[in-house]
């Protein structure tokens, strides 16, 4: 079943063009990654579906016109925009008092719960907490509610790395389950790969792929090749290469598994080095972020 | 996902089926307005520090309180009791001066703040409309303001009745005069009348401004309030010669005569002056109110228009 379903979804601001007539579907079920360059168009597309800006062409989530039907929509729907928004004013049992007030899908006891597997103490202010705790204070929020779409917009920027790996290990083990869906985009790709169920890279408000994470597997291959084989490499037509430590790598596109095997040892490709093998050549600027 | 999805069946569109559960929207408005208190704690503090204050004062120059109270004895009713309740007056007065200054600058910093740390991103992840969230920060200088101002003057008076009563019998004077004349449930009614008519209803226009220029301005939401407004009044001044508009300010500000009757023959009792009938016809007030759901308007339509700065 469609949790979000988009055709033709355009967004500009004066002359930029942040959409360009976008077309996806996203099933229940599912972990979409979000990838692309900073200003690809990514947060356009998570604001149109959260219903925080207009749009041009037709967009349904959960079968909602997210712009027209808002206040309906967020009570299936959640998302955190940045670790920074939780207001630093805020108790730590006044935001569980409050959502327990506002929310109709909200657990207290859930939030409890996720709470005491943390050091964050009820009685805390939002603005005493490290960055870390404050992540974890909203992701326990978040996931006492019990919403059909989560989007995750860089939910994790600016944590290091345990709180990071913490948090992705509470969202796929305590909350995720196949009548939910994910939308999450993230500058720590490869921290994600193992997460998500289906891969989209968006780039100047186009999407230039779109494959589920078996799909990505099956068709993409990396081959570390000795220099004697280069040649033999460059033949079998790669997508892209690449020099480390004197060795070259060459990303391949639905390329015979068996004959890569001759060339050396053959892998599946980090989605950061596809990113930059399908669009690097095209952005000499920023990378993959 | 399907790999390449330009074709979307139509059938699916539409067929998520949202179970139907909603919060009332008086418990929506409720725990809007408590989260107001709890961000903008000087709603309630500022007034009951400036009590303190007043108080403090009150209470050096409790001393005199008998000396002003054998002054008062050899007067005629009337008189006797302005001078008593003076006191009293400038205590409420002071009070009301403190909740102006506070609703002003809680207006101003309402919807302006939210989107300066980036807070307002949690808050419309909730499932609270921005008329809820818009309605429940105007019941604040409304309604909540109003409310907490006339609790605390309430407090206050009667710590001051009992310090004057006490003052009184030490020197050995009457304290029943003092009650009979103050008659303070009466000073209260008419107190909390006052704030409801003229702090909240007929000053309604200078919030819903300050409310419409905080969910608009990217920086300096004082600034932005007062400008255009002195410079309208400059503009008319300088191409006119005419102050109809600063007139029109003042006159707001000062608060509507028809909330009180005209005082022709100085009444015996100050509860006929009150006129509730009067003021709710006069256009003065409904004009300033349909100006205040216009703003209020306004403020929920930029609010859903922009998120942060």
């Amino acid at each position: 079943m469609a949790c979000i379903e988009a055709r033709g979804l355009r967004k500009t601001f004066g002359t930029t063009v942040a959409l360009d007539g976008v077309n996806l579907q996203v099933d229940t079920g599912r972990i979409l990654g979000l990838i692309g360059p900073n200003g690809a168009g990514k947060t356009t597309a998570l604001n149109a579906i959260l219903g925080l800006t207009s749009f041009e062409g037709d967009l349904k989530v959960l079968g909602r016109n997210p712009w027209n039907e808002r206040e309906e929509l967020m009570r299936d729907v959640c998302f955190i925009a940045d670790v920074a928004v939780l207001p630093r004013w805020m108790r730590v049992s006044q935001a569980l008092e409050y959502l327990a007030g506002v929310h109709p899908r909200f657990d207290r006891g859930k939030a409890d719960g996720f709470l005491q597997k943390t050091d964050i103490q009820t009685a805390s202010k939002v603005h005493q907490l490290s960055k870390g705790m404050v992540a974890q204070l909203h992701l326990a929020l978040v996931m006492a509610m019990d919403v059909k779409l989560l989007v995750l917009d860089e939910p994790t920027l600016g944590l290091d790395i345990l709180y990071r790996k913490q948090f992705y290990d509470s969202l796929l083990n305590d909350y995720f389950d196949h009548s939910r869906t994910i939308v999450v985009t993230t500058h720590q790709v490869d921290e994600i790969q193992d997460v998500l169920t289906d891969l989209m890279f968006i780039h100047r408000g186009r999407i230039v792929l779109n494959c589920s994470m078996d799909e990505f597997e099956s068709r993409y291959a990396e081959v570390k090749v000795s220099p004697d084989k280069v040649e033999a490499a460059r033949s079998l037509q790669p997508i892209h290469e690449r020099q480390t430590l004197g060795r070259s790598i060459f990303l391949f596109d639905r390329a015979d598994r068996r004959q890569l095997s001759t060339l050396g040892e053959v892998r599946a490709p980090s989605i950061a080095d596809l990113f930059v093998a399908l669009l690097g050549n095209e952005k000499a600027q920023g990378g993959v972020s | 996902m399907s790999t390449q999805s330009n074709a979307i069946p139509e059938s699916r569109v539409g067929a998520v089926v949202v179970a139907p559960a909603a919060i009332p929207a008086m418990r929506l408005l409720y725990w809007s307005v408590r989260r107001e208190l709890w961000e903008y704690r000087s709603i309630y503090l500022a007034p009951l520090a400036a009590a303190g204050v007043f108080l403090f004062g009150f209470l050096i120059t409790a001393p005199h309180l008998a000396v002003t109270m054998r002054k008062a004895s050899a007067m005629a009713g009337l008189q006797m009791q302005e001078t008593l309740a003076q006191p009293y007056d400038m205590a409420s007065g002071f009070l009301m001066a403190i909740a102006m200054f506070v609703g002003a600058a809680y207006c101003l910093g309402a919807l302006y703040n939210e989107r300066r740390d980036r807070s307002i991103l949690f808050w419309k992840s909730l499932p609270v409309s921005d008329t809820t969230t818009v309605l429940a920060k105007a019941c604040i200088p409304l309604v909540i303001l109003p409310l907490v101002t006339v609790a605390v003057t309430v407090a206050l008076h009667l710590v001051m009745l009992l310090i004057h009563s006490a003052v009184l019998a030490a020197t050995g004077q009457s304290v029943a005069t003092l009650w009979a004349q103050m008659l303070p449930i009466q000073m209260w009614f008419m107190l909390l009348y006052h704030l409801i008519a003229v702090h909240s209803l007929w000053h309604s226009p200078f919030y819903g401004w300050m409310l419409l220029v905080s969910s608009w301005a990217k920086r300096a939401a004082f600034l932005w309030a007062a400008l255009p407004v002195l410079a309208v009044g400059a503009l008319e001044r300088l191409f006119f010669n005419t102050s109809y508009f600063f007139q029109m300010l003042g006159y707001r500000l000062a608060g509507n005569e028809s909330a009180v009757a005209p005082v022709k023959d100085w009444p015996i009792s100050p509860m006929t002056h009150i006129t509730p009938g009067h003021f709710l016809l006069s256009p003065g007030l409904w004009s300033g109110l349909i100006f205040t759901a216009l703003c209020l308007a306004g403020a929920v339509r930029m609010r859903r228009y922009r998120s942060s700065l």
